[in-house]
């Protein structure tokens, strides 16, 4: 019980001092994991955190679920995870009811136009890093293009072309038994 | 009822949004749309907060809306939707870590689902430049001249100079935007 009490409060300080994607929190999990701790080996978090980024779901999720399960099993996975949305539910609660309180102020509303430009360029630039590692070649490239018209002129639900090209990944590397793709 | 609507559409976005950060937004906009839950000027503040607040960017995207369609347990709910199917997920992985890592089907999946995702993110980057940078009313009149928000378009584009120049965090560049946006009043109002 007290362990994974200690498990819940690390990760849920591991949560809050991650800012944007789950790419930030690495430094933090080697620290606390496999230095200060030892609950896991440099080698295994590696592990855990490449397969966390080709499992479904949030990053920084997937890695504390494989920690807490390699420390506690089940049990210690659910909690870690718990512990590292708690600080999320926590802040962003508080932010949502604050701005639902300002948001019909003109200068609130000023503010957000702004930041809804910086938004699109934020987004964009994501989506050049992404595209260095992910249109690798002339398939990757076809199917990028493809969802991107596909998903602006129909309105079609995002898991369709998930299921379609995670099937025809299979199809390209498998049954052509072509080289490359490091998962 | 809507609770259970919340958590399940949250369920989905779990389990089918692949590759961090940015990854839950097209699903976010996909769910928009369906629901009406939330609006896409709604989603990019919901963005820009979840960038430049702690915490992973996908919960607190999840706690956000989840918040704004139900209150706090709306927020408790649709998080613990969007960390099920990873639980899950990652629970069973876990016992054939070494299989999984090397299998050839998972690799030729993932082949085909990162550049999927990377398309989705992009569309639904297009979905907010019509609503940041595009003047539908005057776009549909055929009023070519003041479809597109100049001053927005500067601004897009000394953002992304200052982005590449800099490299600064990308709460910097919110909140210098913010400012920007209130001091010439980019709402209108």
């Amino acid at each position: 019980m007290n362990e994974l009490w200690q498990m819940f409060a690390l990760f849920a300080r591991i949560g809050g001092l991650t800012f944007g994607g789950g790419y930030a929190m690495l430094p933090i999990l080697q620290r606390e994991i496999v230095e200060k701790r030892g609950w896991a080996t440099e080698e295994e978090l590696m592990d855990y955190y490449a397969v966390g980024q080709c499992t479904p779901g949030i990053i920084a999720v997937n890695t504390a679920t494989f920690i807490g399960n390699k420390r506690r099993g089940t049990i210690g996975g659910i909690v870690a995870t718990l512990g590292v949305v708690f600080p999320s539910l926590v802040i962003i609660t508080i932010i949502a009811a604050f701005i639902q309180n300002f948001a019909h102020l003109a200068w609130v509303q000023n503010a957000f136009a702004g930041i809804q430009v910086c938004v699109c360029v934020l987004i964009f630039r994501t989506v050049v890093k992404m595209a260095r590692s992910a249109v690798i070649d002339g398939p990757t490239l076809a199917i990028f293009v493809a969802v991107l018209v596909g998903s602006v002129v129909f309105s079609l639900t995002p898991i369709l072309f998930v299921i379609v090209c995670g099937a025809l990944g299979v199809a390209i590397q498998v049954l052509l038994k072509k080289e490359g793709g490091e998962a | 009822m809507l609770l259970l609507r919340l958590y399940l559409e949250f369920f989905k976005t779990g389990l089918f949004a692949v590759g961090g950060g940015l990854a839950t937004v097209p699903f976010l906009t996909d769910m928009a749309d369906k629901t009406g839950w939330f609006s896409h000027a709604e989603l990019a503040n919901m963005i820009a907060i979840s960038e430049s607040t702690p915490g992973p960017m996908g919960v607190n995207m999840a706690t956000y809306v989840g918040f704004t369609t139900a209150g706090i347990p709306g927020a408790i709910i649709a998080t613990l939707g969007l960390i099920t199917p990873s639980i899950i997920v990652i629970l069973l992985v876990a016992r054939v870590l070494a299989a999984f890592r090397t299998n050839k089907i998972v690799a030729g999946v993932f082949y085909g689902l990162r550049p999927a995702s990377v398309g989705l993110i992009a569309a639904a980057g297009v979905a907010i430049v019509e609503l940041a940078l595009v003047n539908v009313d005057a776009l549909a009149g055929g009023n070519w001249m003041q479809a597109i928000s100049g001053r927005g378009v500067i601004l897009a584009i000394l953002v992304w100079l200052c982005a590449r120049r800099f490299k600064p965090h990308p709460a910097v560049l919110i909140a210098a935007s913010a400012v920007v946006g209130v001091v010439f009043h980019f709402a209108g109002v």
